[in-house]
């Protein structure tokens, strides 16, 4: 059997998946059932400074988007960090890490940008054994409007100054958890290492509005007629949240510094698709807010069986792989030529993949009646493989690309498809390409 | 060839080879990969899901449903066969419809429950494909134990025992192990050799000898089972059938529809197997219909089903009777065999009509008769007492407590031959496994 414990910055696991930050880890109630159901770790609902404690609203917190079935696909949150008082948190917090000193147990902290904040805090966690930091930069409503959470998280100078003060002031491992909400990724990840941090985590949700009310024209969901943006998550932003990942992971600025994946995890393969983009662990919300503690069983059998049928004895042993193959569209091969084949074995005659192609695509699918049944077939000399009639088929296996050999005609171009790597760079189209040697 | 398929009598050879495949062929065809992809994407997770509590095993569905949906169908496997070793039989012969898909919450929402039983085999053939066993077994504890019938229940407890550590002799008096997964089971739920298949995997884990042959009463005693091992299992079954007191039940032509079916189950060519022009089955039950739809599948030409109470009394489900049906079997309530008639061997069956009422059920002394030159009797089948003296009856099984420990200490039972069950495979699976968890206490203490 494969070995998934995880080492994240030096804090163990049994296994890579932690919850992330957010109702599931707000109490200890909370977290021990969480435990008890298998969870590795998980980062504490982010604690706020000494005081008057958060208020939340009291109206509806959550917008959803729903795919076929009412399947949750992304759900929008207004909800505030941690509203219960510090010194509860602390000592429940201690408890637990008391009684599971196998699980890692983070802690998520947002205070305001005042050295002697974060020194205050952070002194205060690390007495109760927790073992590490994650500095939430990424809530983007309602804490950022009071300059916490994404507003530093959106200033990289500000992400370098806090992380440099945590470092300072702690020996806890620190983790900066960053905000989608910015256009190039690269820099606050840059900003965290400056400042030392041991790690990244991302993403934190996006800033976001799931629908609006039709009857009184108020965005969902609605507060007494009012509704403003909250943070999405879930599968729908996983695309996101990986595209961001791979940036972080073959920056060179950045390459090596280790991340803990966040951001639609909702199956044991989305798990390991984060970690092939170099993710260290990963985090999940959405998935148990919707199914339950229950769903890191079925994750961590399908992630030990998958490793054990791949011949991968750890993390370890396939953590970034798939680094290396992310590259620019520039470097793409173009003398990389497939076609659409369609199995008629396995047709089952919805006629979608026509319909995508006639009206939206390159008309390179034929469709005609043979004894009554409906016959699609790709028609070489249109088909510029594009793959969207794989996509929007129901029946998966049943549509596939394959390469034409080296030294076949492609029917479509004319052109004797060669076996050489030939990309932008190269192209004669290409006003700025670099001469070939 | 079809000078056979309308002759009179009992004869063989009424239907074709290929009739054979399609007839006797997957009642429920597995399901592919899109298929199966389709199907588990309908279940929703339920918290505390009502199907797990609908199956004695208490299979974690919703988990295992979920693992086939993100591509593991063989940690879906694990999951099943972790509650319930004989997982593959039991998604082919389970009456799924009055159990786990009966009490899925999809039943309620649009009468169309997820397809547990298919997605179960879909999971369980993945894993059976490999050939793999999926358990090894605890270091060994040095006890023995002898579990008598090598049927679902003999078979669960065997494995679980054999998989905490213990030694365990198998012992069972047919020629082959299996129980009724081999001799009763009908055909066309359990194909192309299903239950010796099964069985050969199950004793991968090691640990378990099968001795068959060997006969609790005949070869060996309770008495020296017990001097000679920790513990004793029965799962024995029901060997007797229910005798049809009624005049000419003897004549040749009348048989145990068990004995039938065993016939059918062991046949090497179904075209060859001798089976009535007419046919009529009495009786109510699963037994029943498998035996009516199996005459029509070898090409009886007419079959009724004779049952004495009303339709709703039946103990086959509604869904096994539109399965008769539609096979061409007809069926007859309130009616109750007062003899068979026939000069040498039977050739027909005179029934009294009957009311349900207040005094139980009476004939209305109203008679009619359907022509008949097979009748099979399907009245409900027995324990038989003689091996076991001197363990305690609860009705005419064998009395357990809840975790299967008999009058006698150091016996433990489950199965049909225990009362209190439902007579099904799955429920016997629940009641061996449950049975070696109780050993396996008992002997870790002592
Ligand atoms: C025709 C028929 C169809 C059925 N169809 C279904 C179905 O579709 N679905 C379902 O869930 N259930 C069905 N059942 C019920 C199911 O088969 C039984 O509930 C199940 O097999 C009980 O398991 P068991 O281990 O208790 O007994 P059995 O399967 O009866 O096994 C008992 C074993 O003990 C052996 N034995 C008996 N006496 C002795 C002895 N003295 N010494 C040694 N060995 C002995 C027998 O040879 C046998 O192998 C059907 C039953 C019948 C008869
Ligand atoms: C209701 C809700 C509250 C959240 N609160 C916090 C928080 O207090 N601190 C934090 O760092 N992230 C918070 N998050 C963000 C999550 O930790 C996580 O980054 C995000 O939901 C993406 O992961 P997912 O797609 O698995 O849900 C919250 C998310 C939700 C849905
Ligand atoms: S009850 Fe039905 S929908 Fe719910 S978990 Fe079970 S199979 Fe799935």
């Amino acid at each position: 059997m494969a070995d998934i414990r995880g080492n994240f910055v030096g804090i163990k696991s049994p296994n890579p998946f932690w919850l992330a930050s957010a109702p599931p880890t707000d109490k200890e109630y909370n977290v021990r059932r969480a435990f008890e159901a298998g969870w590795g770790g998980v980062v504490w609902k982010t604690l706020g400074a000494e005081g008057p404690p958060i208020v939340n609203v009291n109206g509806p917190r959550y917008g959803v988007v729903y795919g076929a079935d009412r399947r949750v696909l992304g759900l929008n949150n207004i909800e505030l960090i941690t509203d219960r008082p510090l010194e509860v948190n602390l000592r429940e917090i201690k408890a637990v890490k008391r009684d599971y000193p196998d699980r890692a147990l983070v802690v998520s902290l947002m205070v305001p940008c005042e050295e002697q904040a974060w020194k205050d805090i952070l002194a205060r966690v690390e007495e109760t054994g927790a073992d590490g930091v994650e500095l939430n930069f990424g809530c983007p409503h309602g804490m950022s409007e009071r300059g916490m959470g994404s507003a530093v998280g959106q200033v990289p100078d500000y992400i370098e100054m806090v992380t440099r003060w945590c470092k300072a002031n702690s020996r806890m491992p620190v983790i900066v958890k960053l905000t989608p909400n910015i256009t190039d990724i690269r820099y606050p990840a840059r900003a965290a290492a400056k400042g030392g941090a041991d790690a990244v985590s991302l993403i934190n949700t996006v800033s976001s509005i799931t629908s609006v009310d039709l009857d009184n024209f108020s965005p969902e969901p609605t507060i007494d007629g009012k509704g403003s943006h909250g943070g999405y998550c879930g599968p729908a932003v996983k695309p996101i949240a990986l595209n961001m990942v791979a940036e972080i992971a073959r920056d060179p600025e950045t390459a090596g510094l280790p991340i803990s994946g966040i951001g639609g995890i909702t199956t044991w393969r989305d798990a390991a698709e984060f970690m092939a983009l170099g993710c260290g662990n990963v985090q999940v919300c959405t998935a148990a807010m919707t199914y339950g503690f229950k769903v890191v069983q079925e994750m961590i059998s399908g992630l030990k069986l998958w490793m054990d049928d791949k011949g991968h004895p750890d993390l370890g042993a396939f953590r970034g792989r798939a680094v290396p193959n992310v590259t620019d569209w520039q470097y793409l091969n173009l003398n990389y030529v497939t076609k659409a084949r369609i199995d008629p074995g396995k047709c089952i005659e919805c006629g979608r993949c026509f319909a995508a192609c006639e009206d939206t695509s390159h008309q390179a699918i034929a469709m005609r009646v043979e004894a009554g049944q409906r016959r699609f077939e790709v028609i070489d000399e249109e088909c510029v493989a594009c793959n969207l009639c794989v996509d929007v088929c129901p029946v998966e296996g049943c549509i596939t690309m394959e390469r034409l050999s080296a030294g076949s005609i492609d029917p479509r171009t004319g052109q004797v498809v060669s076996d050489d790597h030939a990309d932008w760079t190269t192209h004669p189209n290409n006003p700025g390409r670099v001469a070939a040697e | 060839m079809d000078g056979a398929r309308h002759q009179a009598g009992i004869a063989a050879g009424r239907i074709s080879a290929e009739e054979a495949a399609q007839n006797f062929a997957d009642l429920h065809p597995p399901l592919d990969g899109h298929e199966a992809a389709v199907a588990a994407d309908r279940c929703y997770f339920c918290h505390d899901a009502p199907c797990v509590a609908a199956c004695p095993t208490g299979i974690d569905i919703p988990l295992f449903i979920r693992q086939i949906a993100t591509g593991q169908p063989r940690a879906a496997a694990q999951t099943i066969f972790e509650s319930n070793i004989l997982g593959g039989m039991c998604a082919r012969v389970c009456p799924t419809e009055t159990l786990c898909e009966e009490a899925c919450v999809r039943m309620t929402a649009e009468e169309k429950p997820v397809e547990i039983g298919r997605l179960q085999r879909y999971a369980t053939d993945a894993q059976m494909a490999t050939g793999r066993h999926p358990f090894t077994r605890a270091a060994q504890t040095g006890k023995r134990v002898a579990v008598v019938g090598a049927g679902p229940a003999g078979l669960a407890c065997a494995h679980r025992l054999a998989m905490h550590g213990h030694d365990v002799v198998v012992m069972d008096a047919r020629p082959k192990g299996g129980g009724l997964n081999e001799y009763g089971i009908a055909a066309y739920k359990t194909t192309g050799g299903f239950a010796q298949a099964e069985l050969d995997w199950l004793l991968q884990i090691g640990g378990i000898e099968l001795r068959t042959g060997t006969a609790l009463g005949r070869e060996v005693t309770l008495d020296a089972l017990e001097a000679d091992h920790d513990a004793v299992f029965l799962g024995i079954g029901l060997g007797a059938v229910n005798a049809l007191a009624c005049e000419g039940g003897d004549l040749p032509g009348v048989e145990d529809a068990v004995d039938f079916i065993a016939r059918l189950r062991q046949a090497e060519d179904l075209p060859t197997l001798p089976v009535g022009r007419r046919v009529v089955v009495i009786g109510g039950g699963m037994t029943a219909v498998d035996a009516a739809v199996q005459s029509r599948l070898l090409g009886a030409e007419e079959v009724t089903i004779v049952y004495r109470r009303a339709k709703a009394a039946m103990s086959a489900s509604l869904y096994e009777q539109d399965l008769a049906a539609a096979r061409g079997v007809g069926l007859r309530y309130n009616a109750r065999p007062v003899r068979v008639i026939g000069t040498g061997r039977a050739e027909a069956v005179e029934f009294e009509y009957t009311v349900d009422g207040p005094d139980g059920l009476t004939g209305t002394g109203e008679t009619f008769r359907l022509a008949a030159d097979q009748v099979l009797r399907a009245i409900g089948q027995a324990l038989e007492t003689g091996p076991l003296a001197g363990l305690e009856l609860d009705g005419r099984k064998i009395a357990v407590d809840a975790e299967g420990r008999t009058s006698r200490a150091g016996v433990w039972a489950g199965g049909d031959c225990t009362a209190g069950g439902d007579d099904l495979t799955v429920t016997a699976v629940a009641q061996g496994r449950d049975a070696a968890e109780s050993i396996h206490r008992a002997l870790m203490e002592g």
